[in-house]
């Protein structure tokens, strides 16, 4: 009788984690694949942060919504990397037709154009479908943005939410992480602590669209209804409230 | 308020104050840049290092970077100054400082004398004089030495801290990777988690993990999980095992209560790890991190240049008698520092005013994916702070941090530093890696097959049985 082969004890520790464990080794270095690997995936990370947005292709994923065009005063990528304070003003923006409206989004590339283009229409198309009455502003793309560009758009288009969708800084794992950033009454001048973040929505185990729109949906419907977003809104999400559509706000 | 000029290529530089004295004879940083305080030319830049090089150290103690009525950080390291210490130097212009310490005469004993005597201020504005070289000749010559479960920072040696994160805090995650972390060599310094959760009861699971971990296998380390030091005060009270008591400073005031601490918040939580006399009888109990361009991210660097601030922070460190205290040095992403040369820089000013201020240095070598650094950036930092003594290194998994989703060294590459400079770990540390089997009686480090190593066993339980 045959004995059964020897597992190897690496794989049930693999399966606790994804960090890169009992690798090997070339006398003290890595082994050739494993510092290919490594490469590959620094690679992919440092493409997603410098790949231009394809906003022609947004606009047509993003289709019935009507879109602006938006960009920052970051004239280009180098720039907009060693000057956040600029990917944070607005240099121009599409001539957006009249207010007033509940919530505007704003798609901004951020730090993965790549994340935005894959994962942004999809968890809009998904949020648009639970908030059946709500006065949506067009779609803002914005490109070399920042989170805060939010804030200015959401005010010049007298928006009472703006909730920006922005690429993450990308990780060796995952170089399309989209996260999600809702302030209540947007105006120059917000700090952070006065904004609801919703993170890691990507398909490498993160949170997918549905599940990523209904806890906005539910932010966006609490932040009306109390008036605040940021650290005074407690992400407490009731999994059974998520299944119902946000009622319409009050006029 | 001083004001100082010097002439460089027929055109007459101005520097009113201190603040933008040491600004404009800082290297090139894209934070400074941000900042709006940096050089307007590289002609400027060394014009103002002139200027720096014939300034009185004395000016320090007359002229503050920021006031002393409006930032505790500037009384700290004005009221705590020891001035017999700072005799041997205090005829000294700053230029005249920095031949002194490259100086043979200028040993470890006069350096370690020299410490309490030297503000940070003093110690940011000499290193702008000096090169690279410069930065790694003094710093190499001061070795400052800890000790709690293991001894570091002897001459020699080379320690590091195992970083095992986990995106979820599985605690079976992050005994897999502290166990690979083990099996090349790696812990002496301590076995550190950055906790994803900032709850307390998820750091106390932690916490009994790892200590369990260390008691079964009878590692001589310490165990650290990198919670708030509010945290830490709640965890200690509720009775958990609590090595080192963690916390983020910066070099204001300001910039402190950002990472939502002041200097009696610390000086409690330093009390309370005292107080559970788990330490040696050196009693360092404490764990720091810091970093260039904190104070600035803060919107609290009062206009004065990141690292001149960084230098500051290690006065909160110096008050409180850390085991260990590292710079995480290219985390802080491209705004501050720009690119591999920055951050090598960066790394070096902080290693060597961290050593001259008297703190147990270590550094984290790492950067983010949209800084303009790679690995080849890493192994030239490593080796250059190797070369200059660095009291500990920190590395994870293929140098892959899945929580914090950056890049730091890998076990593997401490493998490497320590066969190419012939660096050990820690004594009591190494004695046990060869008792495991891990460490050959040379002290050649030869990690076994998991399969045939003696922590197999913990391999069992992190993996599910």
């Amino acid at each position: 009788m045959a004995e059964a082969p020897t597992l190897d004890p690496w794989a049930r520790l693999r399966a606790a984690t994804r960090a890169r464990i009992g690798l090997g080794g070339a006398g003290d270095a890595l082994p050739l694949r494993e510092v290919l690997g490594f490469q590959m995936a620094h690679a992919l990370a440092r493409d997603a942060v410098h790949a231009p947005l394809d906003v022609a292709a947004l606009e047509a994923a993003l289709h019935p919504h009507p879109v602006l065009r938006a960009r920052s005063m970051a004239p280009d990528r180098g720039t907009y990397l060693r000057r956040p304070d600029l990917g944070r003003r607005l240099q121009e923006m599409e001539e957006p037709p009249a207010g007033p409206f509940d919530v505007a989004f704003v798609l901004a590339d951020g730090l993965s154009a790549t994340a935005v283009q894959r994962h942004a229409a999809p968890v809009l198309h998904a949020c648009l479908a639970r908030l059946p009455g709500w006065r949506v502003a067009p779609a803002v793309i914005a490109t070399e943005g920042r989170v805060a560009l939010g804030d200015e758009i959401g005010a010049r288009l007298g928006a009472r939410l703006v909730a920006v969708l922005i690429g993450e800084r990308p990780g060796l794992s995952v170089p399309d992480s989209l996260g999600i950033y809702l302030t209540f009454d947007p105006r120059p001048g917000r700090r952070d602590s006065e904004r609801n973040c919703i993170s890691n929505i990507h398909a490498v185990g993160g949170l997918s669209p549905e599940p990523a729109a209904a806890k906005l949906a539910w932010l966006m419907r609490e932040a009306l209804t109390r008036k605040l977003t940021g650290t005074g809104l407690k992400d407490d999400t009731d999994p059974a409230a998520l299944a119902a559509p946000a009622p319409p706000p009050g006029p | 308020m001083g004001s100082w000029s010097a002439d460089a290529g027929g055109q007459r530089h101005v520097f009113d104050g201190l603040p933008h004295l040491l600004a404009a004879a800082s290297p090139r940083r894209s934070g400074d840049e941000l900042a709006g305080i940096a050089a307007g030319s590289d002609a400027e830049r060394v014009a103002a290092r002139f200027a720096l090089a014939d300034l009185p150290l004395r000016a320090f103690l007359s002229e503050t970077v920021i006031p002393y009525e409006a930032d505790e950080v500037t009384r700290l390291i004005l009221d705590t100054h020891d001035a017999a210490a700072f005799a041997p130097v205090a005829h000294l212009t700053v230029g005249g400082l920095r031949d002194w310490l490259l100086s043979h005469e200028a040993d470890a004993a006069a350096l370690a004398a020299l410490s309490p005597g030297l503000t940070p201020e003093m110690v940011a504005a000499v290193s702008k004089l000096m090169r690279n070289q410069d930065l790694i000749a003094v710093a190499r010559k001061r070795r400052v030495v800890t000790s709690f479960r293991s001894t570091l920072g002897l001459e020699g040696r080379l320690a590091t801290r195992l970083q095992p994160n986990h995106p979820t805090d599985d605690p079976r995650g992050i005994a897999a990777s502290t166990l690979d972390g083990l099996l090349n060599g790696s812990g002496d310094a301590v076995i550190g988690v950055n906790p994803a959760s900032d709850s307390v009861p998820n750091a106390m699971a932690l916490l009994e993990m790892l200590d369990g971990l260390r008691e079964r296998y009878a590692i001589p380390t310490q165990t650290c999980v990198l919670t708030h030091v509010t945290n830490a005060i709640e965890i200690m009270r509720r009775g958990a095992p609590v090595d080192l008591v963690f916390q983020s400073v910066a070099g204001t005031e300001g910039a402190n209560r950002g990472f939502g601490v002041d200097l009696s918040i610390l000086r409690e939580a330093h009390d309370a790890a005292l107080s559970l006399g788990r330490g040696g009888p050196s009693g360092e109990v404490m764990y720091f991190e810091t970093g260039q361009g904190s104070a600035l991210s803060a919107e609290a660097h009062h206009g004065v240049d990141q690292q001149t601030l960084e230098a500051r922070a290690y006065a909160v460190c110096r008050a409180f008698r850390p085991l260990l205290v590292n710079t995480v040095v290219g985390f802080i992403g491209p705004e501050y520092l720009y690119d591999g040369k920055q951050i090598i820089r960066a790394g070096l000013e902080d290693h060597f005013c961290g050593k001259l201020l008297g703190l147990p240095m270590g550094v984290d070598v790492c950067y983010t994916n949209h800084a303009e650094a790679d690995g080849d950036d890493m192994d030239g930092l490593m080796t250059l702070l190797a070369v200059a003594g660095v009291h500990f290194l920190i590395c994870v998994p293929g140098a892959d941090d899945i929580m914090l989703n950056y890049q730091s060294l890998s076990f593997h590459d401490v493998l490497a530093l320590r066969t190419v400079l012939g660096l050990r770990p820690a004594p009591e540390f190494e004695a046990w890696l060869e008792r495991m089997g891990i460490a050959r009686p040379d002290g050649a480090i030869r990690p076994p097959e998991l399969a045939a190593s003696r922590l197999l066993s913990l391999a069992r339980e992190a993996g599910g049985g």
